[in-house]
């Protein structure tokens, strides 16, 4: 068998383990999805008035649902890659793994696995915590098949640079409770971003730590894309963002993974 | 204390065998602490080697480093013909490992674990149901597949373990302590599966810590001590490394004692528990004359046992001073 084909054939075996063990214990993935559902529904319904009119959209809270889904949809995604830092880090103790280092199979097949596992699993909540938006009031404004591919799009590439990280940090943590730990920024990031409030309305002095991390520019970008409004440089910036994190989650996870394990 | 190695084995005709496993002076360090300090074996194929030690004697490192799972700092190792260093690929083709915390995934059920492996192995969908099916069988799992590996006893996590261990068919299996934490059946058990896999003209490598699983299994023993071998062979061989065995005798009564310590001269004395021991192969002849003496001085021991050296004598002698438990007495 070619080594491609060796690759694929084992990556995909690992995938379908990993997806077995997210379907076998939901749990954590939904646990991980009420945080940005939870806070949608708090910043709508209990803040929604007051940030609305902050934001000149007057009394009808609907232009601050408009302006917050966005927002939300990549969190979810920094959300649930907690979550693979957690499993990264369990599995890495289990003994199986051990096993899978002394077999004749493609070595980055369990990396590989847990990735494409977890960035299907964001998908899957993006679309969860979408679909509660639209419940609320998210209408999208004339964006065409064309865009919403393109939000699709970024929104995987996002989930695919976050997993790597997040995968190197499960890979780097002795235990779960350090993963979970390690992973914090992952999920605290875009509190400190444009997903609430826009950067001009924060004070000066903090402006550049909401602009000079990733997920402002993507919210910005999947604003753009969804609700029409100027993208400017943010595209190219998010898409920056999202290679440099995978290339650099890809290396740190590989040579963790190809250290001797304990 | 007797630290030689015993000669490369031959077979009977006077050939070496070809090595399943060889080793020359493999050494391995963590930090400043030397786990591995030039580690020498030998392994012919189709033999089952037993490498013996007490805890922390760095048994698990070298299956670790024979299996590929870490690397050596030095020395030289082939397994199946492969050296592990600049061709691991190929050992890991040829090797089955069952290490010493079990290598099931606990999250899916046996079958799913069998399913996997069939899969990694790259055996087609129906032959790897059967090999499943087949292994499931042969190891009593048959009842409990269906459910997750997590809810299983140890006695049975051993036996998933050491079935998936077999779906590649290997030549040569490495089994870290295969029967640690197991109730006595567990063992038994597992014994007789381990004694099944070498029929097959399978090569074993086992460690463990119990001189009775190394008696009972191994062709060849190796002691482990300190990150050498202190001496290797069949068991008969390493028994002969250390001397003879002894008469103990136990006295309650004070007098007697004090008696028998007169009458019987070459003796080792233990005032506390009234004990005397008294160097003896354990013949009748040997026997006889003893009690003769002790009749004609009219004394009368408590209780009399006779002890041959076994392997927890050589494990003792050998490892000496590394464990605190004493050998146990055999009455026979």
């Amino acid at each position: 068998m070619s080594t491609l084909a060796l690759a694929v054939r084992d990556s995909s075996t690992m995938l379908r383990r990993n997806l077995l063990h997210a379907r076998r214990y939901p749990s954590m993935t939904l646990n991980l999805l009420l945080t940005p559902i939870m806070l949608l529904l708090l910043f709508v319904y209990v803040f929604g008035d007051v940030m609305s009119a902050g934001m000149g959209g007057g009394a009808d809270r609907s232009a601050y649902v408009a302006y917050l889904v966005p927002g939300l949809l990549l969190m979810t995604v920094g959300s649930t890659t907690i979550g693979t830092a957690v499993s990264v880090s369990n599995d890495m103790t289990e003994g199986i793994i051990a096993r899978f280092r002394t077999m004749a199979i493609h070595r980055g097949s369990v990396l590989v696995g847990h990735v494409v596992g977890s960035v299907l699993q964001s998908v899957a909540s993006v679309v969860l915590v979408g679909a509660v938006g639209v419940a609320i009031g998210f209408r999208s404004v004339d964006a065409t098949a064309l865009e919403w591919l393109a939000a699709f799009g970024l929104l995987t590439l996002f989930a695919l640079a976050l997993t790597w990280i997040a995968v190197g940090m499960g890979m780097v943590s002795p235990n779960a409770e350090a993963a979970s730990n390690n992973a914090m920024p992952l999920i605290f990031l875009p509190l400190i971003s444009s997903a609430f409030v826009p950067v001009d309305a924060m004070p000066g002095w903090f402006r550049p730590v909401a602009e000079y991390q990733p997920f402002t520019p993507a919210i910005e970008t999947l604003r753009g894309l969804l609700l029409g409004t100027e993208i400017g440089i943010n595209g190219w910036l998010a898409l920056g963002w999202c290679l440099a994190l995978s290339v650099l989650g890809y290396f740190w996870s590989k040579s963790a993974f190809d250290r001797d394990p304990k | 204390m007797p630290s030689s190695v015993m000669p490369t084995p031959k077979r009977a005709d006077g050939h070496t065998s070809p090595a399943a496993v060889s080793t020359t002076g493999l050494r391995k360090s963590y930090g400043d602490k030397t786990v591995l300090d030039g580690v020498d074996l030998h392994i012919p194929a189709g033999s089952v080697f037993a490498l013996l030690g007490p805890n922390g004697a760095g048994k698990t490192t070298v299956v670790k480093i024979l299996s590929t799972l870490i690397t050596a700092d030095g020395g030289q190792a082939r397994v199946a013909g492969h050296d592990i260093a600049a061709s691991p690929e190929g050992v890991r083709a040829a090797i089955g490992v069952t290490g010493q915390f079990s290598a099931v995934d606990g999250l899916i059920t046996g079958e799913e674990n069998m399913l996997l492996m069939a899969d990694l192995h790259h055996l087609s969908r129906s032959g790897g149901r059967r090999v499943a099916a087949e292994l499931l069988e042969r190891f009593d799992l048959v009842e409990a597949a269906k459910k997750p590996a997590s809810t299983y006893s140890g006695g049975m996590k051993r036996r998933l373990d050491i079935a998936m261990t077999l779906v590649g068919d290997p030549r040569i299996i490495f089994l870290d302590e295969p029967t640690t934490g197991l109730d006595p059946r567990s063992r038994h058990n597992m014994w007789q599966i381990i004694r099944e896999l070498v029929t097959d003209g399978v090569t074993v490598f086992l460690t463990t810590q119990y001189l009775e699983e190394a008696d009972q299994l191994a062709d060849r023993i190796a002691v482990l001590n300190n990150g050498r071998i202190a001496a290797e062979g069949t068991a008969e061989e390493l028994k002969r490394l250390i001397p003879g065995g002894h008469v103990r005798l136990r006295f309650s009564d004070p007098a007697a004692y004090r008696n028998a310590t007169l009458a019987l001269r070459e003796v080792t004395r233990d005032d506390e528990a009234l004990s005397l021991q008294i160097s003896s192969d354990g013949s009748q002849r040997e026997l006889r004359s003893l009690l003769d003496r002790l009749d004609s001085a009219g004394i009368e021991a408590d209780e009399l046992t006779v002890h041959t050296p076994d392997l927890d004598d050589v494990f003792f002698a050998l490892t000496g001073g590394t464990d605190t438990d004493q050998p146990k007495e055999t009455a026979r």
